[in-house]
């Protein structure tokens, strides 16, 4: 590709980073170039190259950009558009250290606030640590620092986080001792389409949100003529108040390893990826580890990468995440084509949510019960991952979290996240499942669970919601990039003046809301009204 | 090209062939349009490949890019044509069927050992073996090529060098292969086809034939004109200098710019007894003449049909009035014929067009309302219910062959007449840039944001050798002549090689430096290959 | 290929498998409104005004896109249609300056009943200072819906010099090129090509925009006129826009074999030397 760079160099510092990644550059042959496609081949190296330079510089500057773009045969406009769509990446110069405050719901509840010079950030997936922060310390030791937990997360008696607490998070040898690789083992006596018929009949449903069938995943992927095929494990887990990923990425990161050696055995998938965001370093360390140790033991026979998101929400839905990987903008595709057909570099792709991978050792093992993990948040006395079986009612679980703190009163509960929607104190028996929410119009989600009780200032809590969206929103499609902005200045006016229009403003919200959930492209779009519409219909924070 | 002088291939087929080479060509920047077919190709499949001395803009998008020294195409194509004998690639059926001339070829070619091209071009002979390999196997390819292949002293041998390498591999006469030289100006195609070359009259039919000559005769009413070939450009100047040639009528050129060794050619064309010139512009050549015929531009101020690189015919119209005074070509000639004596009446640029389509069975059936109709029509086109020619010679796959068959020419590398020696080291090779166009007559008119001015493009080692600095002003001299230019340094350009355009002739006389050895059978001159120095200038002003 | 049939507004259509929902309307003269198609481009489906009704689906899907399949049923006109299509109009018109659209655009507006001023006066929008750094073309990105047609043709559907692009994200998402340097900074080559797909008016010939800005500018006394670029041998045809005998603007044909509309500088801008009428050489 004939790229055109007219910045300046780049600092040696910055030429080192990309090189440390890439490899010493070769010398140019003035005979021979091999280009064309062997080099364009490389554009998936671009988060990963812009991660190196940041973690070493604190900012992408152009001559590193420049830099980059050269040695990848990428043009550097359009890797400028790449770092300008990842909240984390900085095209501007700051200084060694960038502190993240969480702004988001559970950490608003929790009196958090945006000190100066730091960043503000959406929920940094740390709700049971509320308020969290994030800090990065940028040079040849790169280090990134989340808020500690607080004790670990220990649940006698359930069946996903069984090992959580238990078994060394950093040793394969504790996994194995915890009955760690048998599930593969007989994975793999089984045969891949015997793997997949227990898939099928556990009716596992997707632990991601979408709650697809994952049997009938697994089984598309297989049946796929074209090659390669790819797993993707989407450990994107942006959706705010939900962690539970990263709960069992920490603490039982041999699980889903295991569980993805199994998905990629029975479906023959050639190549992995796990896309971890960016504000995990921990799982993300734990993880890539694990698949090292791993593949040393011969547990894991196909390549297996981690990749690192860079702060954006979208990249959760799986075909922005397949951008991603690609070195993309996490711009959502139009389906058709499905991953199943066409997903990660255009091949079919089966992309599985964490939680749900993990979830096919016990299938296999015969171990399965329809349990699920929940993550509680907000005003609740003990904030955390729980797993309950399916059907329990939403009063139960939250009771589980040791229930309000003293001397409140039930508010509200929003389910699902920032695309879920709130549920009333008298709505509180509502079994947890798919169509005990489903029948008061809501929805499980990604299972965030968060509580807010009489002080929580709900209007705060809306606009917050609508800034999220406005904030995350991709930007591709109008209904979407526009509507998530009017929805939120629209919210804005109606809460500052009560004695406005306010009407007229509800009609407005509501024919946007329409246009989103219609004629946008991705489930963002399609839901960022949800939670908006059901808090003032529902909850009627205007009327209070 | 065995009997048709233009492009085998429709742009069109460039999209969905398997092969591209473009040898001596920068289409990116000199077929800008061409080429946006080319990587339309490229995107769906097809494998690109550079033949270049230098690492050019439409090299950077080659899967292999092949520096060959200037002037050594021959001994490429002919050790590649090696290759794919022994390797058992050769379309021995289609040989056997439709050309003549094989074992000659063959006998020729086998003394282009790997080992003697790698010697001769420079490029190491594995390269050249893949590129062989990779020409040989493809199911379909096409060969383009420009100047880098014509404006040498042995050019048609060149040319006869590609044309061996399609017939050999049966690459001509089937969808998406094809021999296809990229046409220089907007009607470099029709003006040969109309029979502005020494041996042709329109419709590129042979003047010698006695049979063709009495067809015109007959329709120009018994007119007597020349029974042989006419001398092309240089042997107009060879004629001029032996004082054989006293007088010149040139219509829409700038030899006092544009042909190589400028100081010789203004002195021959000073000493003419006449010059007129007919021009849009008072060109320089214009200026020495003695009479100044002012034309209508001919794509904007008239009407009439030009023909491009794939023989597609289309009309150009009037847009604009001329300026007072500059009038039609075809009334100027017209006007002069009865100065003369000779009635050639008052046509319209159709009424010339129709005779022509009378007299040229290629053209017949391109009436203009066809070519409106269906935006140009490709020759040939012998009448008005034929769509036109996608690609020529599928009759050599007809059984048996209709029309003759195709030779193979056996031709040896030659190296450029202009040596390089101790005292002229460097090999100075010339150009086009994407912004200007050849004297920059009518380009320099625009305010073109690229254009940064002549300069001597060198490698940075060359600039360090030579202990000159980026932008400083230096003396190029070569056998002929020497001009003052500043130097760029450019990483595209290898150790030994310099790179100028002639778009600014009156900043830098490039053309002072060119070496005029033309090629006997096209008349093309050498602008390719001279032999120069390069001499720091005494205190002179170190950069721009 | 094989021919499909689909059911659209009730009437039973034949159209060729792998052709569009879009390409189906089009046969049957339903006007559909589309912002971001273009039959040059590859289909990003990103305004989604051109949305439509099909049975079975959740959500509505973009015609432009969408591939016709055997048995689908489709509404082009429901009531979720027209919304859909009316709030895309609104919301793009209540944050871009869509004035220079072309009348069809403001004929849609008038179907659907578009009220972009109902959002109120204090809402975002995308206005800013026209970007003028060379003199052969403008930017003015308050007109900019993000259709991304720019982006394909300065990208893989055309020229692939990629000087622009989309950068930032959600409401700021905007064109840009590398770091939002100037254009004589940037790749570009200044082939136009983004002119020629721009539906908007964003991206203008200097020369016309100098004009509006004279109050020249009068389509009515202009002239389009097809010819050959007097360059190189490629043969792209180019649409000479002519007003008071002088070109204003150089297009070409979209449907022209060799150029699918995309010029290089030269067939572009390089028309200067026939309106100098001065001697050069
Ligand atoms: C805006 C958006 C964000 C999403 N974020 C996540 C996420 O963080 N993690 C996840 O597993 N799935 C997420 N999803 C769902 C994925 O698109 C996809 O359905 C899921 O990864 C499939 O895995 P599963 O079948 O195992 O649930 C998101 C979807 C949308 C629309
Ligand atoms: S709905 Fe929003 S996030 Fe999804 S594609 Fe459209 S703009 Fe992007
Ligand atoms: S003029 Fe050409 S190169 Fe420049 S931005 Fe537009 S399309 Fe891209
Ligand atoms: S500048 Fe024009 S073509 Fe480009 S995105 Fe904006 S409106 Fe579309
Ligand atoms: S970490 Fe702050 S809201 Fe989740
Ligand atoms: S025209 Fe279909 S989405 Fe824009």
């Amino acid at each position: 590709m004939d790229i055109r760079t007219t910045g300046g160099p780049a600092t040696a510092e910055e030429m080192a980073a990309v090189d440390g990644l890439l490899g010493e550059p070769q010398p140019a042959d003035h005979r021979v170039v091999h280009g064309g496609r062997a080099m364009r081949s490389q554009r998936h190296l671009l988060l990963p190259v812009l991660h190196a330079i940041q973690d070493r510089a604190g900012w992408v500057s152009r001559g590193a950009l420049e830099y980059a773009c050269r040695r990848l045969s990428i043009p550097p406009a359009e890797a400028y558009g790449v770092v300008t769509f990842y909240a984390r990446f900085a095209p501007q110069e700051r200084g060694p250290v960038a502190l993240h405050v969480c702004d988001d719901i559970a950490c608003m509840l929790a009196g958090a606030k945006v000190v100066e010079g730091a960043h503000g950030a959406p929920c940094l997936g740390l709700c049971d640590r509320a308020p969290a922060t994030l800090t990065e310390r940028f040079g040849e030791a790169y280090e990134a620092v989340q808020t500690p937990a607080r004790e670990a997360a220990r649940q006698p008696g359930s069946r996903l986080l069984r090992r959580v607490g238990v078994v060394d998070p950093d040793s394969i040898d504790s996994y194995l001792q915890h009955g760690g690789f048998a599930a593969l083992k007989l994975a793999r006596e089984m045969g891949p389409a015997a793997v997949i018929d227990e898939v099928t009949r556990s009716k596992l449903l997707g632990r991601g949100g979408a709650a697809f069938p994952t049997g009938r995943k697994w089984q598309s992927v297989a049946d796929a003529p074209v090659r390669p095929h790819y797993l993707v494990c989407n450990a994107d887990e942006s959706e705010p108040g939900t962690f539970k990923d990263r709960v069992l990425m920490e603490n039982d990161p041999f699980a889903l390893v295991e569980g993805m050696a199994i998905a990629a055995f029975a479906t023959g998938c050639e190549k992995g990826y796990v896309y971890v965001r960016d504000e995990y370093p921990l799982a993300r360390r734990r993880v890539g580890e694990a698949i090292a140790q791993a593949r040393e033991r011969g547990y894991v026979d196909f390549e297996v990468e981690v990749r690192r998101g860079a702060g954006a929400y979208i990249c959760g839905e799986e075909t922005a995440l397949f951008n991603s990987i690609e070195g993309k903008r996490g711009e959502p595709r139009n389906k058709p084509p499905f991953p199943v057909e066409a997903g990660l570099f255009g091949k079919p792709t089966l992309p599985n949510n964490v939680e749900t991978l993990v979830n096919v050792l016990d299938i296999v093992n015969g171990e399965f019960a329809d349990t699920r993990l929940f993550c509680v948040s907000g005003q609740v006395l003990h904030s955390g991952v729980y797993e309950v079986a399916m059907g329990t009612p939403l009063r139960a679980l939250i009771d589980l979290a040791g229930g309000l703190l003293p001397g409140r009163t039930m508010r509200a509960v929003l389910l699902g996240g920032a695309a879920g929607s709130f549920i009333t104190p008298d709505q509180l028996d509502v079994p947890l499942s798919f169509d005990g929410t489903r029948a008061i119009g809501a929805t499980l989600g990604s299972g965030a669970v968060m509580v807010f009780d009489d002080t929580a200032d709900m209007r705060q809590v809306l606009l917050r919601i609508a800034r999220f969206f406005r904030d995350e929103s991709c930007g591709q499609c109008v209904p979407c990039r526009v509507g998530t902005a009017r929805q939120e200045e629209i919210l804005e006016r109606m809460l500052q003046s009560p004695n406005g229009d306010g009407r007229a403003d509800v009609m407005l919200l509501s024919d946007i809301a329409q246009a989103m959930r219609d004629a946008s492209i991705c489930g963002l779009g399609q839901t960022a009204a949800n939670a908006i519409a059901s808090g003032l219909t529902q909850l009627k924070v205007l009327n209070g | 090209m065995f009997g048709a002088g233009g492009g085998t291939s429709s742009y069109r087929e460039a999209e969905e062939t398997d092969l591209i080479v473009l040898w001596g060509s920068n289409a990116r920047e000199t077929h800008p349009i061409f080429f946006h077919h080319v990587l339309r190709g490229v995107r769906n499949g097809a494998r690109l490949i550079a033949v270049d001395p230098r690492r050019t803009s439409s090299a950077e998008w080659a899967d292999v890019w092949l520096g060959i020294d200037v002037g050594s195409d021959i001994a490429l194509a002919n050790a590649m044509a090696r290759v794919i004998i022994y390797e058992g690639l050769a379309d021995t059926n289609f040989i056997a069927h439709a050309t003549t001339g094989y074992e000659d070829f063959a006998r020729c070619v086998e003394a282009y050992t790997l080992e003697r091209a790698e010697a001769e071009t420079g490029v190491p002979a594995s390269a050249i073996r893949e590129v062989a390999l990779a020409f040989g196997q493809a199911p379909k390819g096409m060969i383009c090529w420009t100047l880098g292949i014509t404006e040498h002293h042995n050019a048609t041998d060149n040319v006869l060098a590609l044309i061996n390498l399609g017939l050999l591999t049966g690459k001509v006469g089937r969808y998406g292969c094809g021999l296809n030289p990229l046409r220089g100006q907007n009607n470099v195609q029709g003006g040969g086809d109309m029979g502005a070359i020494p041996t042709r009259l329109p419709g590129f039919q042979d003047l010698e034939i006695p049979q063709i000559h009495e067809k015109f005769s007959r329709a120009w009413g018994g007119a007597d004109f020349p029974h042989q070939k006419g001398w092309h450009l240089s042997e107009m100047f060879e004629a001029m200098e032996r004082g054989e040639l006293r007088s010149l009528y040139i219509v829409g050129e700038n030899p006092a710019r544009s042909e190589a060794d400028q100081g010789r050619a203004v002195r021959l064309l000073s000493g003419l007894d006449q010059l007129v010139v007919q021009d849009i512009f008072l060109t320089h050549t214009a200026e020495l003449a003695d009479v100044v015929l002012p034309a209508a531009a001919g794509w904007a101020e008239s009407e009439g049909t030009v023909t491009n690189s794939e023989r597609r015919v289309q009309r150009v119209r009037r847009a604009l009035e001329p300026p007072a005074g500059a009038r039609d070509d075809v009334d100027i000639i017209c006007d002069l014929a009865a100065r003369l004596g000779s009635d050639f009446g008052r046509p319209t640029a159709e009424q010339v067009w129709d005779e022509c389509r009378s007299l040229s069975p290629m053209h017949a059936g391109m009436a203009y309302r066809r070519l409106e109709e269906l935006a140009g029509i490709q020759w040939p086109c012998p009448d008005e219910s034929h769509p036109g020619t996608q690609f020529l010679h599928a009759r050599l796959w007809k059984d048996p062959v209709e029309g003759p068959l195709a030779p193979f020419h056996a031709v040896e590398h030659d190296p450029p007449v202009d040596r390089l020696t101790e005292e002229f080291p460097i090999r100075l090779t010339t150009g086009r840039r994407l912004d200007s166009f050849n004297t920059g007559v009518q380009t320099n008119e625009y305010t073109s944001p690229l254009r940064r001015g002549e300069a001597l493009v060198i490698s940075p080692e060359d600039g360090a050798r030579l202990g000159i600095e980026d932008g400083e002003c230096v003396r190029a001299s070569s056998r002929r002549g020497s001009v003052d230019v500043h130097v760029r340094f450019d990483h595209s350009m290898r150790p030994g090689l310099a790179f100028m355009t002639l778009h600014f002739p009156d900043q830098v006389a490039t053309n002072v430096l060119t070496i005029d050895a033309t090629d006997p059978k096209s008349g093309t001159a050498e602008f390719k290959a001279s032999a120069i120095r390069i001499d720091r200038i005494p205190a002179s002003v170190p950069s721009i | 290929m094989a021919d499909v049939t689909l059911t659209i507004d009730g009437r039973e259509v034949q159209a060729r498998e792998g052709s569009t929902i879009l390409d189906a309307c089009r046969r049957m003269r339903i006007d559909t409104p589309t912002l971001c198609q273009l039959d040059t481009l590859t289909p990003v489906n990103v305004c989604r005004v051109c949305v439509v009704e099909l049975e079975g689906a959740r959500v509505l899907v973009p015609a432009c896109s969408r591939k016709v399949e055997a048995g689908m049923k489709i509404r082009t006109d429901s009531e979720r249609v027209r919304h859909s299509r009316r709030l895309v109009l609104e919301l793009l018109a209540s944050s871009v300056d869509m004035s220079l659209c072309s009348p069809q655009v403001r004929g849609w507006m008038d179907r659907y009943g578009a009220a972009p001023g109902r959002f109120g006066k204090q809402v975002a929008t995308v206005a800013q200072p026209v970007k003028v750094d060379n003199d052969l073309y403008v930017r003015d990105y308050s007109r900019c819906i993000l259709c991304y047609k720019c982006v394909e043709a300065c990208g893989v559907d055309a020229q692939n010099t990629f000087a622009i692009g989309v950068a930032g994200r959600g409401f700021d998402a905007h064109i840009s090129t590398e770091f939002d340097v100037g254009l004589p900074d940037s790749a570009c080559v200044y082939c136009g090509n983004c002119i020629g797909v721009c539906p908007t008016g964003a991206l203008m010939f200097k020369s016309e925009h100098d004009m509006r800005a004279a109050g020249t500018w009068d389509e009515s006394k202009q002239t389009v006129t097809e010819t050959v670029c007097p360059y190189c041998g490629v043969g792209c045809m180019l649409e000479l826009h002519v007003q008071e005998n002088s070109i204003v603007k150089v297009t070409s044909p979209l449907d022209h074999s060799v150029t699918s509309g995309h010029l290089c500088v030269k067939g572009r801008f390089g028309f200067e030397f026939v309106q100098r009428r001065g001697a050069k050489g």
